[in-house]
């Protein structure tokens, strides 16, 4: 008896010991009730948990644990906004090229740079080599509260300010401190916040990139599908040492590299519909496959773009800026659908959703003409950029691609495009005084570009190649829409599409042998009808 | 009425009116794909044209079987005598109700014209459709089978000239037969096998 008990109280020691050893153990490794894709909370950071008062400042706390970020950063052409291509040997990159839509950053940076991830390049003067001048919350901001409004030169708002400065609008402060503790992966908002907004505002600028992406559904873009697959943009944009793979300045028309294995060394463009589908990825019609050999991927699956309820600027003629109205103000006219049409500082726009693409052949050389190069008005429109590309060089795929047309200040005297300066609360912004030699003369002298003082317009042209805004596969294009006589690809040579091609010779004589053989049978029909009615009658 | 000649067989008759229906039905839809005009829209066109296709394959391989297994083949052997007797039938006999110079019978159902005619679809129609068909089924094996080179138009070329010698045959062939001696007479022959004479 007294053994037993004496091993019956151990025993119930034993248990205690065994209970309280196991809940304490349990209390320190709980796992979560999700599981996270991280491991860190930024929020539990020493170094993080302070009260910011400016953006540099987190940097330098980030920078503490990320030693080798900034290093990383400052190759990239995210932060330098420049790009030389190989091929072509031309320096682009935003820091150089002019478009057809607000034309170029050269005096106007501290509106431009609100898209730079960088605080502080409001002149040509900034320092690309400082470390704390690098944003790393633009792109790793979870919270969604962090903003850098134009004007302030890549700058959020810290603390409430009048912006712009006498306009009265009050632009509130955002807390900064909290958006530090919740950094996270980039996301569709983060990329979105510069990317969908290109050109000036919503939709503007590539027309398969808008604020309808931040949460597509499946029918805008079957990847990013926020109830869906969910893809990120890095899912595809797949970014290592914070190198963001995938750029228009220097594309993959065609990926002869196949599908991406996991440790298999493969420096191609991780970006590619290639590099996940691979380059046959119809299992149930090889035809398909086969017309892969000549068609992008995109051709077919995006069938249109600015799909998702926005509408992109399809054209921006500049020439018809500057109208005053009775009482000198700048004037703003508005579609039925209360679309902006035309503004007194940025002249007269046309816009469009549901677009149909246009149709080249595409092979991944990009050329720019920059503001060095001269140009001719008597040419007609000048190309802004062109996409190289032939049926026969073996590299070019029929692309879609979204034309953007317009009309831009140019130097009669000098024979170039030029630089205005637009924004900026000045005497020679043209958004502001609407003169436009004062304002090229500005841009120019900022660019340490000559200029003669005469200002004319020529029409111009910029090529986008489409790729977002994927459909579904049962909204890809029905085999119609080419194959027919004024199909989509009414205008690419060097391909025989049946259904639209025919040779015209052997059609004609096609049915006319096919007519000859009716005429005669008829014919020989009819005299063997009165021939036989004749030998009845006899 | 005459006498009465049995001429074709069973199996001849049901490989003939198939034949006719899947080419009327491929001739329908290859120039519908061809861009002619749109009635079934150009996917189902294509995917109907290529079933139809195969069923003639399939058709084929039982027909070549049974020709050179019976025989039937050596009616298709040209012979040019009386020939020039057909065709001067043809262009004026028969409008002086001449009687026909050509007596079908089981071992010479083709008249000499027949033979040259349908030797010529045998021989250079089919085979231009036949192979330009192939290889645009196989459009996508061109570079596996060293036929990188060839060029998908002259295919199509190839193919849509040998379609238009089809409806040219087609058209005189559908008039002929109404030019036996009674306009039904030859095509009840060729449902029922017995041949009037």
């Amino acid at each position: 008896m007294g053994l037993n008990s004496l091993r019956q109280s151990a025993g119930c020691a034993l248990a205690v010991l065994l209970y309280l050893f196991s809940v304490t153990t349990l209390a320190a490794d709980e796992p979560k009730p999700l599981k996270l894709t991280t491991t860190a909370d930024h929020s539990k950071f020493k170094e993080l948990q302070r009260e910011f008062q400016s953006g540099p400042e987190v940097t330098k706390a980030c920078l503490t644990c990320h030693t080798e970020a900034a290093g990383q950063i400052h190759r990239t052409k995210h932060w330098k906004w420049e790009h030389l291509n190989p091929d072509s040997g031309q320096t682009l990159g935003k820091k150089h090229i002019l478009n057809n839509f607000c034309i170029s950053i050269a005096s106007n940076y501290s509106a431009c740079t609100s898209c730079h991830i960088g605080y502080g390049w409001k002149d040509a003067n900034f320092d690309f080599s400082v470390k704390e001048n690098i944003d790393c919350l633009v792109c790793h901001d979870t919270t969604g509260i962090y903003k850098k409004p134009p004007g302030l030169a890549g700058n959020p708002v810290i603390k409430d300010m009048e912006l712009p400065p006498g306009s009265g609008k009050i632009v509130k402060g955002i807390d900064i401190t909290k958006v530090a503790q919740k950094v996270g992966k980039s996301s569709r908002d983060t990329c979105g916040a510069c990317h969908f907004f290109g050109g000036g505002g919503d939709a503007v600028k590539h027309g398969d990139l808008d604020s309808s992406m931040a949460a597509p559904d499946r029918e805008l873009d079957v990847h990013m599908d926020a109830t869906g697959l969910d893809f990120t943009c890095a899912t595809c944009h797949k970014t290592s040492s914070h190198d963001v793979a995938g750029s228009r300045y220097n594309p993959t028309a065609m990926d002869k590299d196949g599908v991406h294995i996991r440790g298999k060394v493969d420096n191609s463009n991780p970006a590619t519909c290639v590099s996940c589908h691979g380059n046959g990825p119809h299992k149930k019609e090889e035809r398909l496959n086969q017309h892969a050999t000549k068609v992008a991927c995109q051709t077919c699956h995006i069938p249109a773009f600015a799909r998702g309820g926005v509408a992109t600027k399809m054209s921006w003629d500049w020439s018809t800026a500057g109208e005053r109205d009775a009482e000198g103000k700048q004037v703003v006219r508005k579609d039925d659908k209360g679309r902006v049409i035309y503004e007194s500082r940025k002249g007269t726009f046309t816009l469009g959703e549901n677009v149909k693409p246009e149709y080249f052949w595409f092979n991944g050389d990009v050329n720019y003409t920059l503001v060095t190069d001269k140009i001719e008005k008597s040419e007609g429109v000048i190309r802004i950029n062109w996409l190289g590309g032939s049926p026969t060089d073996g590299k070019s795929l029929i692309w879609p691609v979204k034309v953007f047309r317009g009309s831009q200040p140019f130097d009669p005297i000098n024979k170039t495009l030029v630089k205005p300066h637009t924004a900026g609360n000045d005497d020679t912004g043209y958004w502001k005084n609407l003169v436009w030699d004062k304002a090229v003369e500005t841009g120019m002298k900022d660019a340490g570009l000559p200029f003669s003082g005469k200002v004319d317009f020529v029409k111009t042209e910029m090529f986008w190649p489409i790729t977002h805004m994927v459909a579904p596969k049962e909204n890809a294009l029905a085999c119609v829409e080419c194959h027919s006589k004024n199909g989509r690809l009414a205008g690419i040579q060097g391909v025989y599409i049946p259904g639209r091609d025919a040779n015209k010779l052997i059609d004609t004589i096609g049915w006319g042998i096919a007519l000859l053989a009716l005429l005669g049978s008829l014919g020989h029909g009819l005299m063997l009808f009165v021939a036989r009615r004749k030998h009845q009658g006899e | 009425m005459g006498e009465r000649v049995y001429i074709f067989k069973g199996f001849e008759r049901f490989w003939h009116w198939s034949q006719a229906g899947l080419i009327m039905f491929m001739m329908l839809t290859g120039f519908e794909i061809h861009g002619a005009y749109s009635l079934f829209g150009f996917e189902r066109a294509v995917s109907f044209h290529n079933i139809a296709a195969w069923s003639l394959v399939g058709l084929w391989i039982f027909a070549i079987f049974w020709h050179l297994t019976t025989g039937e083949w050596r009616h298709y052997i040209p012979s040019v005598e009386k020939v020039l007797v057909i065709a001067r039938f043809y262009s004026s006999g028969i409008f002086r109700n001449e009687p026909h110079p050509f007596k079908p019978s089981q071992l010479n159902k083709h008249n000499p014209l027949q033979r040259l005619t349908y030797l010529g679809v045998l021989l250079f129609i089919s085979p231009l459709i036949w192979i330009t068909g192939w290889l645009y089924l196989f459009h996508g094996e061109w570079s596996a089978c060293g036929l990188s080179g060839l060029q998908l138009e002259w295919v199509a070329i190839g193919h849509t000239i040998g379609a238009f010698l089809m409806l040219a045959f087609f058209v005189s062939h559908i008039y002929l037969v109404t030019t036996g001696h009674t306009p039904t007479s030859q095509i009840k022959a060729m449902i029922t096998g017995w041949d009037e004479t």
